[in-house]
């Protein structure tokens, strides 16, 4: 990829730029405690490669021999990019002297510091960083299970539900109704099911401008909601519908076999259902009681340290990291600023405070991003808030040059994060 | 050039030099590291960006003290630093600054 310094250009800061800087590699650890990572996701595989910068030996335990995204997975359901430009291996990781074990963990033992991976084999640890990421309410929605989400594919995690989704958009037939069903609050990626609706309007206006999107909402309100109305209007006039809560939206029930939709008052049969369901911690957690009997793990919010179990750090969605959204973003910040306080413990000194970002691009379009961020730091009752005055939406009365502008920064953001979570 | 752009360069390049260089203030009890690290999940580790995003490694002390500061005061109007910046103090800003020129 090419390196761009495109405000640096226009603004003419710095003189003529030249390669980038190497940056500060440190020696290998003396005898700093051995890290176990699990999940090689925007937490696991960013607090993996944190610490090594910070000379700590770290195993990160992944079951996938590659990761694939979920932020951008909606441009590949959308026809915009291939499958395999959200997928990412872990060489630059085993380069900077990660060790990379393949493996599914099945159990962790707190008592013994250690994990189980499925086949017997165990790693010890003198401290476990989780980034494991969701699991599905599989009960929560009547039918809907393992088995209808090979109908009605959830595509919530990135792989083969993604593909499964986006073989049943090409195989539709021009006019046919794509419906989503979004979760209530709290899910993985707040304004993701709205991206979503997006780009696969994005294609069937494209390829199959008579077919339909019908969003069948849990709730009354979603994220960047007004940016991605106006954006809907201006962009796909009615070809995006949106059913709200209140207006009989909740799915109460599913029908695979038909691909017919319950909602509380009405039945949609429609050709293709994308039905994403309630959400909790992976329950790889629950082999430890981290959730404490609750859907998500209660931390110490300035280090990610269980408050369940000492030496056991959780980070990313499965956490409940005060009022940050459960996103990609979130998990890569908090775990710079978990592996910070990890190496700080192992070396007997204190954590540092922390300060943390999260920022939210969605394309409406390929060339028509919007944003949400806002910084985050903790307050005095020990939880992470959002920083007062700052942080927000973008404009509503942006012209199509910001919107342009954001869809660039979007991908600018994509390339950037993958980039400092795998090397 | 696109009009943002454009607008970005007049403003900034008017705000940069208006705006008096302050020496880096004591650092805030937040770590630096802390601080700058966050800056990765748009801009790349250590600054240096493979993507369309700007690098932020090879931006002088006091010109990143200044960029921040006038995205913070709306002096320079951008997407998305604007909201960005104002979540910081000015001694936390001359830290991050203080932290990336360290790596140069």
């Amino acid at each position: 990829m090419t390196q761009k310094s495109t405000r640096r250009d226009v603004l003419k800061l710095a003189g003529a730029a030249t390669a980038a800087t190497v940056a500060p590699t440190i020696a290998t650890a003396q005898s700093a405690g051995g890290v176990v990572v699990i999940g090689a996701g925007f937490g696991g595989a960013t607090a993996a490669r944190y610490l090594r910068r910070a000379g700590v030996s770290v195993t990160l335990v992944e079951q996938n021999s590659s990761f694939s995204t979920c932020p951008f997975s909606n441009t590949v359901l959308g026809g915009i990019n291939n499958f395999s430009s959200i997928t990412h291996g872990f060489g630059g990781l085993r380069r900077e002297g990660v060790n990379v074990v393949r493996g599914r963990v099945n159990a962790v033992d707190p008592d013994a510091k250690s994990i189980t991976l499925d086949g017997g084999d165990t790693i010890a640890y003198d401290r476990l960083i989780m980034s494991p990421g969701i699991d599905f309410k599989w009960d929560a929605i009547e039918g809907y299970d393992e088995a209808a989400a090979e109908l009605m594919p959830h595509a919530w995690k990135a792989g083969s539900q993604t593909n499964i989704l986006r073989r049943q958009l090409e195989a539709m037939p021009d006019g046919g109704v794509v419906a989503i069903a979004p979760p209530g609050n709290p899910f993985r990626c707040p304004p993701g099911p709205y991206e979503r609706a997006s780009l696969i309007a994005h294609y069937l206006k494209t390829e199959k401008p008579r077919s339909k999107v019908l969003i069948l909402d849990a709730k009354d309100s979603f994220s960047k909601q007004g940016l991605f109305q106006a954006g809907w209007a201006e962009l796909y006039g009615d070809l995006i519908e949106w059913v709200p809560f209140s207006e009989g939206g909740n799915v109460a029930r599913v029908d695979p076999a038909t691909n017919t939709i319950f909602t509380d008052f009405d039945e949609h049969k429609v050709d293709v259902a994308n039905i994403i369901p309630p959400q909790r911690s992976n329950r790889l957690v629950d082999t430890a009681g981290l959730a404490d009997g609750g859907d998500w793990c209660p931390i110490n919010q300035t280090t990610f340290e269980s408050t369940i179990h000492a030496n056991i750090h959780v980070l990313g969605d499965a956490s409940i990291a005060g009022r940050m959204p459960k996103s990609g973003f979130s998990a890569n910040s908090q775990a710079k600023v978990c592996a910070a306080a990890v190496a700080a413990l192992l070396a007997g000194n204190d954590p540092a405070s922390p300060s943390f970002i999260n920022t939210c691009y969605s394309l409406v379009a390929p060339d028509y991003g919007i944003s949400v961020a806002a910084i985050y730091r903790i307050i005095e009752d020990g939880t992470i808030a959002p920083v007062a005055g700052a942080g927000g939406v973008s404009p509503s009365d942006a012209p199509a040059s910001t919107r342009a502008l954001e869809a660039d920064y979007a991908r600018g953001w994509y390339a950037s994060i993958t980039a400092d979570m795998f090397g | 050039m696109s009009p943002i752009k454009t607008m970005v360069a007049g403003t900034f390049g008017a705000a940069l030099l208006a705006l008096p260089v302050t020496l880096p203030a004591a650092a805030d009890e937040t770590a630096p590291a802390n601080l700058a690290n966050a800056c990765a999940g748009c801009h790349g580790t250590d600054g240096i960006s493979p993507g369309p995003t700007p690098s932020i490694n090879e931006i002088s002390e006091e010109d990143m003290i200044a960029l921040l500061t006038a995205f913070k005061n709306d002096e320079a109007a951008v997407t998305m630093m604007n909201r960005i910046a104002k979540g910081y103090t000015d001694a936390e800003i001359a830290a991050i600054a203080a932290y990336f020129a360290s790596m140069m």
